[in-house]
């Protein structure tokens, strides 16, 4: 039996984010494994019900003697890799999400572990990863080899399926010091609570034909009556100025993988589907019925965004 | 100020890869600056101006790497050194140890810049296992700098629009995305210049890695099939709009 644990990520009100169901199913594999979640600077007892669903046999809370993790990285990898150690983990699992991926990189490099992010498939008996290269374009599969392995997984990528046990919590103080050369100094908030693009379910996407910031209004109201969908913009709306950077989808921007992703007034170009093609269901909007996005999408309608955008707004909510 | 900025050499982002054997691909397709790796350059550029210093250019990758070099010595940087290896895809703590040992070897560097992650193999960690190794502090995703004076302030994009602002203290290590800068075109005068600057090569066989140090293998490569044609919808806006409401709950199951 091996012990694995799994990076817990959770929301600015402690709550467990729900993509890490998904890595924890991956972590348990065939089952047979400790299954340890590890929290850093969170609350075992807030996260235990919504973690043990997925088979966290063991919740540990990590903190450090005298310093505080929680707005530092370099710390939190700290005190992670001795948590790791001291438990006996040899395989750790997390969210390849924004903090994610930094707090999983910095660990591997302090452990020397090998590391494989943005992973789509686990299989734990052959340690074998897929992910892909090139955004999209091919599948890989890469084998890890190593005392101690870190993998972390593209949010939403692998399904969550439950598999309830009932979790220990535990508290472990880290013995790390700040070496004091770096510091978070403030978070600047976007100027609107947005939905995070990388984790949403539903993705609704404006081109450069949106033609201004106020124009996203239209995409903002679409998303509300989808849910919690989010709201993107191709590199051409970007280095239009309609919308900031951390907008953009695709090979500069970012990459995605909602059920849901519509496409509206963007031409397809392939490096705006290598941040999105692996979504489940495509829908292109556009008013060009030789677009190149339709060849590639399952559901097309042609027509202008101003018009078809805010009718299904209305479609959508009348059907609520 | 001794800038090191570590560079891939990566299939265009426009061209098709045609997988060839268990793991490799057609490599006869254009290949260009790792997208990534543009704002870096154009970072320490940006940095030697005013602070003064030495911008180099460091790569791992086949001799034809070295285009990729010139390319960055074209837009200014002063010198370059390829690390060659005859693969692609190598392990992400070998091409660290690379870029760590010739590093050392040259020089000692204030900052080192990468872009965030190369657009082929997508590995995303080498600004940190170069940092661990220098014992350096390392920020990635980095949408904004500014330099103070023994340290750097940078803005790192974490999501939903926002952004933490980190300071660093000198040495550090930088990993850039769109948005820290413009990158600048080539010009003629620069081109022409590039040609004439330093540029070593060193085989990877030479630096004594420790091989064994590689824990990742690609095993196996494969085309991702592209979806098909889709249904196209007929209508009004209205008319389109409901039925793509009905097919998104009913058939898709989306909704
Ligand atoms: C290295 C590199 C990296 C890149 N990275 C990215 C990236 O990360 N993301 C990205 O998106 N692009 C990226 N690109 C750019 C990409 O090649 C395209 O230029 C870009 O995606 C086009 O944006 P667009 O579809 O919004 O605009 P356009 O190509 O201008 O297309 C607009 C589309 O909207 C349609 N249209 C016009 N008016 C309307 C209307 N009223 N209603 C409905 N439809 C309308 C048109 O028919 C057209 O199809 C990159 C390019 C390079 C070289």
């Amino acid at each position: 039996m091996a012990n694995i644990g799994v990076l817990i990520e959770t929301s600015d009100n402690n709550e467990v984010k729900k993509t890490n169901f998904g890595v924890i199913t991956a972590a348990r594999g065939e089952g047979g494994n400790e299954i340890f979640g590890l929290l850093i600077n969170g609350s075992g007892l807030t996260c235990k019900d919504a973690v043990q669903e997925y088979g966290i046999g063991k919740l540990v809370e990590i903190s450090a003697d005298g310093a505080n993790l929680s707005s530092n990285p370099e710390l939190q990898a700290k005190a992670l890799a001795e948590a790791m150690k001291h438990f006996e983990i040899n395989a750790l699992f997390g969210l390849s999400s924004m903090q994610g991926k930094d707090i999983l990189a910095r660990t591997a490099a302090i452990l020397n572990a090998p590391l494989t992010l943005d992973c789509v498939g686990v299989n734990l008996a052959e340690d074998t990863v897929t992910k892909f290269h090139f955004a999209g374009k091919t599948f890989a599969t890469i084998k890890l080899t190593g005392e101690c392995r870190i993998c972390g997984i593209r949010p939403n990528a692998i399904e969550a399926k439950a598999g309830p046990c009932e979790a220990e919590v535990m508290s472990f103080q880290a013995d790390v010091q700040d070496s004091g050369r770096m510091k978070v100094k403030e978070l600047k908030k976007g100027a609107s609570e947005r939905v995070e693009l990388t984790e949403a379910d539903i993705i609704i996407t404006g081109g450069r034909p949106i033609g201004s910031e106020e124009n996203f209004k239209i995409l903002h109201d679409c998303a509300e009556a989808l849910g919690e969908a989010a709201v993107g913009a191709s590199r051409m709306a970007v280095d239009s100025g309609f919308a900031p950077h951390d907008m953009q989808v695709g090979q500069t921007g970012k990459t995605v993988s909602p059920k849901l992703y519509i496409a509206c007034g963007v031409s397809g170009a392939i490096q705006h589907f290598a941040g999105m093609k692996t979504s489940k269901v495509i829908v292109a909007i556009n008013k060009d019925p030789d677009a190149p996005i339709f060849a590639k999408c399952d559901y097309g309608l042609v027509g202008d965004m101003f018009e078809v955008v805010p009718a299904l707004t209305q479609a959508l909510k009348s059907d609520n | 100020m001794q800038i090191y900025v570590c560079i891939k050499h990566v299939p265009d982002t426009a061209v098709n890869i045609n997988v060839v054997g268990e793991c490799g691909f057609d490599e006869s397709v254009k290949f260009v600056m790792n997208p990534y790796d543009e704002y870096a350059v154009e970072e320490a550029i940006q940095i030697r101006k005013k602070a003064g210093g030495e911008v180099i250019i460091v790569s791992v990758g086949k001799e034809a790497a070295t285009k990729t070099i010139r390319s960055a010595l074209a837009v200014g940087a002063d010198r370059g050194i390829l690390v060659k290896t005859d693969t692609q895809f190598l392990d992400s703590s070998l091409t660290a140890q690379a870029l760590t040992k010739v590093i050392e070897q040259d020089g000692s560097p204030d900052m080192i810049f990468t872009g965030k992650q190369s657009v082929d193999s997508e590995g995303m960690q080498i600004p940190y296992r170069l940092a661990a190794a220098f014992d350096m502090p390392v920020v990635s995703d980095v949408a904004a700098l500014s330099m103070g004076d023994g340290n750097v302030t940078v803005e790192r994009e974490i999501g939903s629009g926002s952004r933490e602002v980190i300071e660093m203290t000198l040495p550090c290590v930088v990993g850039a995305i769109k948005g820290l800068n413009e990158p600048r075109y080539a010009n003629m005068v620069g081109i022409m210049k590039a040609k004439k600057k330093k540029l070593d090569q060193i085989d990877i066989a030479d630096l004594g890695l420790d091989i064994n140090a590689a824990g990742t293998k690609l095993t196996e490569l494969k085309p991702f099939p592209e979806r098909g044609k889709g249904k196209i919808l007929q209508g009004s806006p209205q008319e389109m709009a409901e039925e793509l409401t009905q097919l998104l709950k009913n058939e898709a199951k989306v909704l």
